[in-house]
């Protein structure tokens, strides 16, 4: 059996197709469904987020699967799939377990180590279980990938720093402040940036907002939205010692706040340390404040700078979270491995067990006379005979599941003896080899 | 080997694995090596606190005599105040300043000759370690505070630079080393009043005078009115951040004078010499 994948992510297609590939999370059933009916497909989960859409199937026949795969993700969707062909990829085997373990980790994300797509895939996999398209494989291969994204999350530091400017603004208060819900912040200005920094400090704890503004009604007009304080232009210089975190950007062409002021400020403030984000360009606080005990004073550029670093922070623990993905590979891959041949081995056995029990059990009943003993000498010669027959076809299924050929010989065993295929041996199987 | 050199074997241990989890912390961005340590050290102090019960029951008497014991009590004194620091701030990075420090200490008594000094019976009186807990256990908060100190400035550098090494993740805000630095001085400062006054009286006793002006009560005393002078700038004039920082560390190098350098350079009635049976 082969884990595949096939899908479409922010790597390979643009919004315009990835909006028009997307499930609705409300009518899951059907898809899934649909999917598990095709005739190669064994299991079926469907991940669909604004960044990506992927089948996950487990299959016997790979090549077939892929290519039913690949229609019904377009039939479904009513469209060509020569025009969506281009934008697909699909994995199989190794490959597919990486992809999926790197997906759910969020090594493959537009912002590595965000933290949405790991509850995205867990959505997903709720919807293959409520429908009952899981089967065995699937389950325990999301569980797998659960518990690496987890690991990985744990083990190394890829989310622990903000990646957005306006995120970057209050961890960076954060180190500077032991709490933010007594401080103040003053908007300085109405840029969007700004805008979007304060409702970040606001969602943070801060509780008191002030808002100044040239135009005083659109000052009143913000401060409305924070539930905070219009100040006019004029005179919010007099308030400035009362506010520990300032956000500036005004489309004013010289600065707004002269280092001198500042300095009065710091001395009213007795230095209790003030943080100053100043977000125009051209800059509308003298950097010279930087310089002055207790200011700490970051523009566009310093903030760019910090999210650059936090950035490539991610990229290298990256590195580290690729390395425990390549264990947990191998591990995984080993268990799918025995799931393979350990159980056709022991229907194979149990097939012929049965066969010969039931015509000794035909024979002795035709033979009257026989003693204990003889009984018992018939009885270890079929014992012997059947032990005899499997001996070889067993070794040669042991050395297959190393080869590629594995799946082959499997298939072949089955189909020859005629061996049942159900799930309880399998999860069995799988389940003493974990003990 | 005695019990007591074996128990203090084993705490130079403990406080060296301590000291090996909270850099796997800050250094290898471990959290739960740090969460560990803690357990390690609460472990070291008891072992250690074991390890002056035997002493004193063996030989009798407070067991700080010699150098060897001094350091060793110190170390004590550095990793129970930490302790109960923790308790309130849970701060990793402090354990990664208090742990190997504390094992430097423990490696300094190691390698000082371990001899139990006779003490002179005059000495033996109640105020001897009191006096003796006093000024240790103030020492020992001010060290804290002057590893506080010495994060904020590296903080503080880093943010106003705006280059951020690995040890940026780690440390707590500008906020809480000054709160720390705050809470080890009003902790410290009582103690080494306290352990001024109990000197000046057992002095008293011993010597016959409160205050002979040895260099170690001069240091002493040069000490107190620093820490006065920064608590007094604190509480009234409101002084923080940078300009705090800095004061623990300076008040911090004259407390090392007077604790070691007095000791090693000057002299004095304070020399461990000076204990010994005449």
């Amino acid at each position: 059996m082969n884990i595949l994948v096939v899908g479409l992510s922010h790597k390979t297609a643009p919004v315009e197709i990835r909006e028009k590939v997307a499930f609705a999370p409300t009518e899951m059933e059907a898809p899934l469904q649909q999917m598990l009916a095709l005739p190669s497909v064994s299991e079926a989960v469907i991940v669909s987020t604004c960044n990506r859409v992927e089948l996950y199937a487990t299959s016997r026949n790979v090549d077939a699967a892929i290519t039913e795969l690949k229609q019904f993700l377009a039939a479904y969707h009513q469209l060509r799939l020569s025009d969506l062909e281009q934008h697909l990829y699909s994995y199989e085997g190794a490959e597919a377990i990486r992809h999926v373990l790197r997906v759910s980790a969020s090594l493959d994300s537009m912002v590595i180590g965000e933290p949405q797509i790991l509850g995205q895939i867990k959505t997903a996999y709720g919807y293959a279980c409520e429908y009952k398209t899981a089967g065995l494989i699937l389950n325990r291969f999301l569980h797998k990938a659960f518990s690496v994204a987890k690991r990985v999350r744990t083990e190394t530091a890829i989310a622990s720093s903000a990646v957005s400017v306006s995120f970057a603004a209050v961890e960076l208060a954060r180190k500077i402040f032991d709490t933010l819900e007594d401080k103040t912040v003053m908007l300085i200005g109405a840029g969007e940036m700004c805008e979007l920094a304060a409702r970040h400090f606001v969602n943070n704890g801060v509780a008191k907002v002030l808002v100044t503004n040239r135009t005083f009604s659109r000052a009143e007009k913000l401060a409305d939205e924070f539930d905070g304080t219009a100040v006019s232009f004029e005179n919010f210089r007099e308030q400035l010692h009362r506010v520990d975190i300032v956000l500036s950007s005004t489309g004013a062409p010289d600065y707004v706040l002269e280092a001198k002021k500042l300095k009065e400020v710091c001395k009213l403030r007795r230095h209790k340390p003030m943080f100053l984000i100043d977000i125009a360009v051209p800059r509308d606080i003298d950097p010279l404040a930087n310089k002055l005990d207790g200011i700490y004073l970051y523009d566009v550029d310093d903030l760019q700078g910090v999210v650059q670093a936090n950035l490539k922070e991610r990229h290298k623990e990256a590195a580290k979270a690729e390395e425990i993905i390549d264990e947990e590979i191998a591990q995984f891959q080993r268990w799918m491995a025995t799931l393979e041949v350990k159980p056709t081995i022991v229907a194979l056995r149990q097939q012929l067990d049965r066969v010969r029990k039931a015509e000794l059990e035909k024979t002795f009943s035709s033979l009257n006379g026989l003693g204990k003993k003889e009984r018992k000498a018939v009885e270890a010669m079929t014992n012997a005979i059947v032990n005899k027959i499997l001996h070889h076809p067993t070794n040669i299924l042991k050395q297959a599941q190393n080869g590629s050929d594995g799946d082959l010989y499997i298939d072949a065993v089955r189909t020859l003896f005629d061996l049942p295929d159900t799930t309880e041996k399998l999860q069995q199987a799988a389940d003493s080899d974990d003990a | 080997m005695s019990t007591m050199t074996l128990l203090f074997t084993l705490t130079l241990l403990v406080y060296l694995s301590a000291t090996v989890l909270y850099l796997v912390d800050m250094i290898g961005k471990r959290r739960v090596a740090g969460r560990i340590g803690r357990w390690v050290l609460v472990a070291g102090v008891l072992l250690h606190a074991g390890s002056f019960a035997v002493r004193h029951a063996t030989a009798g008497g407070t067991p700080v005599t010699s150098l060897h014991e001094s350091l060793s009590f110190f170390a004590w004194c550095l990793v129970l105040l930490f302790l109960l620091l923790d308790l309130r701030f849970r701060l990793a990075v402090m354990g990664a300043f208090a742990s190997p420090l504390a094992t430097l200490l423990m490696i300094g008594s190691a390698l000082s000759p371990n001899v139990v000094v006779e003490l002179n019976p005059m000495l033996k009186t109640w105020l001897f370690p009191v006096h003796i807990t006093c000024a240790f256990l103030g020492n020992a908060a001010f060290a804290l505070s002057f590893g506080a100190g010495v994060m904020y400035l590296i903080q503080d550098r880093m943010l106003k630079s705006k280059r951020f090494t690995g040890i940026y993740q780690r440390l707590p805000s500008l906020d809480t080393l000054d709160k720390v630095n705050y809470t080890c001085l009003s902790v410290g400062f009582p103690l080494l009043t306290l352990g001024i006054i109990s000197g000046a009286f057992w002095g008293n006793t011993v010597w016959g005078s409160y205050w002979s002006w040895d260099p170690k009560e001069t240091w002493a005393l040069i000490t107190w009115f620093l820490y006065a002078a920064l608590l007094h700038g604190r509480l009234t004039i409101g002084w923080s951040g940078r300009k705090a920082a800095i004061f623990a560390i300076i008040g911090f190098i004259f407390l090392l004078f007077t604790f070691l350098g007095v000791n090693l350079l000057l002299g004095g009635q304070h020399t461990f010499k000076a204990f010994a049976l005449i």
